[in-house]
């Protein structure tokens, strides 16, 4: 291989695995968060993400009114349009992730922490007459009615259960986690309109290149991903440091009871905490699109594990950390294909991971949310 | 003076820019109470975990019965004669009683996972040692009767000698126990000095840190005072007492610290 | 209408006097109890001749003792594995598919892609390989503490299936054909269409593996466990060698986890990486926290579950994946400790009649 090819092959991995490494790292900011407030693995953060991927589908689709294809070619925008449109698909699947890491919450943590309301109630008591009745119509119209007209007292009963407040063992809320996971991937999976194959996005960005880096062509939307990723993460960070919120969000990190002693609401605190990783999600979720114009209901699933790999490596409970994590582990994966052969992608991701905890237990950075060093 | 067990030579402990302790010397003899005590923040307790290997302190060494404890992972400490209890409770909660305090008595013992698929005669004598033992420990302690209730069902008391029996079931030749009187009321603290004049007079050398005076005083053969991460005292109860600094520390007096 | 939100309340009240009645027995109806259950096991591929309760059990599409063999009793094995290092230990592993992925290689490896051994000769090899996989994954990472340790499990799961996929010598993503079956005993002829002997030779292990685990967990080496779960520095403190047991843990599970794949491999006779994905692992460990993470019997009745339950409830196929994952979420919201915690002292009947007073007063 002729030297000016590895060169330019490096940069080109270089760009690709930062921009791939952004993503990563906005996702595991939502791990991230998450562990530092409540010390859990919120294995279902990858579905959050599979749902802003949804977010950003629909909103091309069905709010702005975007076909996948013009006259045969890609619907591109340009200037103020294409701004305009970006923005809006942004900010539709911060939403959906936003909305649903808040009801996921709700639904599948909240309860187990002793502490569950009505919006887990009837959430769980419609899922519950919802799958009772599956057993005996497989209808989903008259499932649904059914569920509808049954969830009022059940939920009544679940909230007198919930009253009773018991915090459950931890292993628990992992696998409530595992559970919710799994619902929501195969819920997209059953009723979405093209079940489990893959739906194409509007590609509404001409992936031009705009600058050469050392003789490799640098597309737009690499560069936007990588702007965009570092921009929402500042944003994220300043959230956290200077707003009255945020400093909630870091007592609590540091220690629950104390704050909830002085006065800190924890339930908001946590609620804020799903719907800043949820937001964060829903960013990487419209970052990925824009760059691989595709989704699926079980996209969430391995990058979720490459998000929260990406978490622990940079040191889990640490929001730089998320951010090193998540571009050191595009990096290698991308540099170690090209030595090893891509098929070996995961392979090199998880053997750094075990090098670097071996020598740094609690990843580069350490754990340290509550410790402020943001 | 008679035989030295444990040799607390200049020992320094850091924390970053804190220091905890700072070139505390203490002796312990065998079959002494000796108590440890201090206001809160005086270095008690990291005192108590240089000694059973939480931490290495940063200068000074540690000898245990002449050998030192530089280097010795915690269970080895454990079996080298050094066992505790925590002022925290921390008993092993989804456990029996007797099974939390088996736990101690196998520290002493050998038989693996092969004895236990085959259940060698070893494994099998290990194992009724180890029984017997432990209930013989929680009578000593009086508590046998809820030998086999869960350690997190029984009452606050119970857990607190629960948690001396358990120590008391790794053959340890220092015990150490950690203001085992937090929380209990006159009667249970007049209890628990009979308990361990009883502990002592079975041969253990028992260390005792405790912020209730009375219990110190009474049972302690000599007491060391720490203030600060410094010892400013050691001596008989009584010298102790009257000790000026000791009076400044515990009434709060200036002592330059600032 | 608080009648309906303590629907769960029978089912749980039901198992806790099963329970309740169990401890009463003596020695002698015990062992009478344990030897009907047994003979009712070993004639289960027969239950769906029985009337009223045939249709009921009757898995729709697949025959029944297939489901027995290629999904119960794998799982069941699996979960008793899993029990001991999660369970027990506290060890949370993630990646616990991988060695039952190394378990069935092995005897892959040795019956039929690289070499010509019996089935019968592969099985300790197999499950001596998974250990030492235990041994090479728990030595460095045992130290790392809870979550660390999961996704560290997670990633070697990966690693073991990746590898397998990507390796010539493995057989790549075509996998590995012509394994070896188990050599015909007793009359029991182990062929391709009849999955009754391999049922019979699966329960079998089953057995001998709940007979192992039993008496190391009523050993010092099971409350060492049982103390490192609980709090591991006051376990070091007691002189509990952490380390040393954590990997013990690690190397049981592995070989239980290598021997379902021994067993799975000599039934199949065809593997490839995709029957080791990721997901197996989550299952696994949904099959032992679900059943009650801790208590052997708690894990068995969790592998039965999650093995048996989507198969009988084929008729809405494409749901039932969303249904498990609902009901795992509903488990653990009103059942947090699983369906048959582990009972922990003497003292649950009177715990049990005061909970039902509190209920009473409300």
């Amino acid at each position: 291989m002729p030297d000016w090819l590895i060169i330019r092959t490096f940069w080109d991995l270089t760009v690709t695995g930062l921009a791939l490494g952004s993503i990563y790292a906005l996702v595991a900011l939502g791990y991230t968060l998450v562990y530092g407030v409540l010390r859990l693995i919120n294995f279902a953060h990858s579905e959050i993400f599979m749902v802003g991927t949804f977010g950003s589908l629909l909103a091309s689709s069905q709010f702005l009114n975007i076909p996948l294809l013009e006259d045969g070619n890609y619907p591109y925008r340009a200037g103020m349009t294409l701004i305009f449109f970006l923005v809006v698909i942004l900010i539709i699947a911060m939403v959906f992730s936003g909305i649903s890491a808040v009801l996921l919450e709700r639904v599948a943590y909240r309860p187990l922490r002793g502490n569950g309301d009505s919006i887990g109630a009837v959430a769980l008591a419609f899922l519950t007459a919802f799958i009772v009745s599956l057993i005996f119509i497989d209808d989903t119209q008259v499932n649904v009615i059914i569920s509808l007209v049954l969830t009022a007292p059940i939920a009544y009963s679940y909230l007198r259960i919930f009253k009773r407040g018991r915090k459950a063992p931890r292993l628990a809320f992992l696998i409530s986690a595992i559970g919710a996971s799994t619902a929501i991937a195969e819920a997209v999976g059953v009723w979405g309109t093209h079940g489990r194959d893959q739906y194409q996005t509007a590609r509404i960005l001409e992936k031009k290149t705009v600058f050469n880096l050392f003789g490799t062509d640098v597309r737009i939307d690499y560069v936007i991903v990588i702007v965009g990723a570092l921009l929402m993460m500042t944003a994220l960070t300043l959230f956290v440091n200077k707003t009255r919120l945020g400093r909630g969000v870091r007592a609590v990190a540091q220690d629950a009871e104390t704050s909830r002693i002085l006065g800190v609401n924890v339930d908001m605190i946590i609620i804020v905490t799903f719907a800043l990783g949820g937001v964060m999600a829903g960013g990487a979720a419209m970052l990925f699109t824009l760059v691989y114009d595709q989704t699926r209901f079980n996209i969430g699933f391995i990058l979720g594990v490459k998000s929260f790999t990406a978490a622990v490596l940079g040191g889990i409970g640490n929001l730089k950390g998320a951010l090193l994590g998540g571009l050191v582990l595009g990096l290698v994966e991308n540099y170690g294909s090209a030595i090893f052969g891509g098929q070996w992608k995961d392979v090199i991701a998880f053997t750094v991971l075990l090098v670097v905890l071996m020598f740094r237990p609690t990843g580069l950075l350490g754990e340290s949310l509550g410790k402020a060093r943001v | 003076m008679s035989e030295i067990l444990l040799d607390f030579n200049n020992v320094t402990m850091q924390f970053g820019g804190v220091t905890a302790l700072s070139e505390v010397t203490l002796q312990i003899s065998r079959g002494e109470i000796l108590g440890l005590i201090g206001p809160n923040g005086a270095g008690k307790t990291t005192c108590f975990n240089v000694m059973t290997g939480v931490y290495a302190p940063t200068i000074g060494s540690v000898t245990f019965n002449g050998q030192s404890l530089a280097g010795l992972k915690r269970f080895e400490i454990t079996k080298a004669g050094i066992a505790r209890t925590f002022q925290n409770i921390r008993l092993f909660s989804e456990m029996t009683a007797v099974e939390n305090v088996m736990v101690g008595a196998d520290a002493r013992k050998k038989s693996s996972v092969g004895g236990a698929i085959l259940r060698t005669p070893r494994q099998r004598r290990e194992e009724n040692e180890s029984r017997e033992r432990s209930m013989e420990l929680l009578k000593f302690m009086g508590i046998a009767d809820r030998a086999h209730n869960a350690a997190r069902n029984l009452p606050y008391g119970y857990q607190r000698r629960l948690e001396i029996a358990r120590a008391l079931a790794t053959e340890p030749q220092l015990l150490c126990l950690d203001e085992p009187a937090a929380g209990f009321n006159p009667a249970e603290k007049q209890e628990l000095n009979e308990l361990i004049l009883k502990i002592r007079a079975q041969g253990y050398t028992v260390l005792l840190i405790e912020h209730d005076m009375n219990v110190v005083m009474k049972v302690s053969d000599r007491v060391a005072v720490l203030d600060f991460g410094k010892k400013i005292a050691d001596g008989l109860p009584d010298q102790v007492r009257s000790n000026p600094d000791v009076i400044a520390a515990y009434l709060g007096v200036d002592d330059n610290a600032s | 209408m608080s009648t309906i939100g303590n629907a769960f309340a029978p089912v749980r009240d039901a198992f806790d006097s099963i329970g309740d009645a169990f401890h009463r027995m003596n020695q002698w109806q015990k062992y009478s109890f344990y030897a009907i259950v047994i003979i009712a096991l070993y004639l289960a591929p027969f239950w769906t001749d029985i009337p009223v309760i045939g249709p009921i059990v009757d898995t729709p599409g697949t025959q029944f003792s297939t489901v027995l063999n290629d999904q119960v009793i794998i799982f069941v094995l699996v979960a008793l594995g899993l029990n001991v290092v999660v369970g027990l230990a506290g060890l949370l592993d993630l990646g616990y598919v991988g060695f039952y992925a190394v378990g069935a290689y092995v005897t892959a490896i040795l019956t039929s892609a690289h070499g010509n051994l019996p089935w019968l000769l592969s099985l300790p090899i197999a499950v001596v390989v998974s250990m030492l996989f235990g041994v090479i994954l728990g030595a460095p990472t045992l130290r790392l503490r809870g979550d660390y340790l999961a996704i560290v499990t997670l990633g070697f799961g990966e690693i073991i299936r990746l590898t397998a996929k990507n390796m010539d010598w493995l057989g790549a993503s075509r996998g590995i054909s012509n394994i070896k079956k188990p050599p015909s005993i007793f009359g029991l002829k182990f062929g391709v269409i009849d999955p009754k002997p391999y049922y019979y030779l699966g329960l079998t292990l089953v057995l001998i593996v709940v007979f192992v685990l039993h008496r190391i967990e009523y050993s010092r080496v099971g409350r060492a466990w049982v103390a490192i779960r609980e709090d591991e520095d006051a376990a070091e403190l007691m002189g509990v060698h952490t380390f040393k047991f954590k990997l013990w843990a690690f190397t049981i599970g592995a070989a239980v986890g290598g021997l379902a794949g021994v067993h799975y491999a000599g039934k199949v006779g065809f593997i490839n990486p995709d029957n080791f994905p990721l997901q197996l692992s989550i299952l696994f460990l949904a099959a032992v926290v679900l059943g009650g993470s801790g208590n052997m019997y708690g894990a068995i009745l969790g592998g039965v579950l999650v093995a048996y339950v989507p198969e009988r409830l084929r008729n809405f196929a494409d749901k039932r994946v969303f249904v498990f994952g609902v009901v795992l979420v509903l488990m653990m919201v009103f059942r947090p400790e699983g369906i048959l915690p582990k009972r922990v002292g003497d003292e649950h009947k009177k715990r049990q009649r005061s909970s039902q007073n509190e209920e009473v007063a409300q």
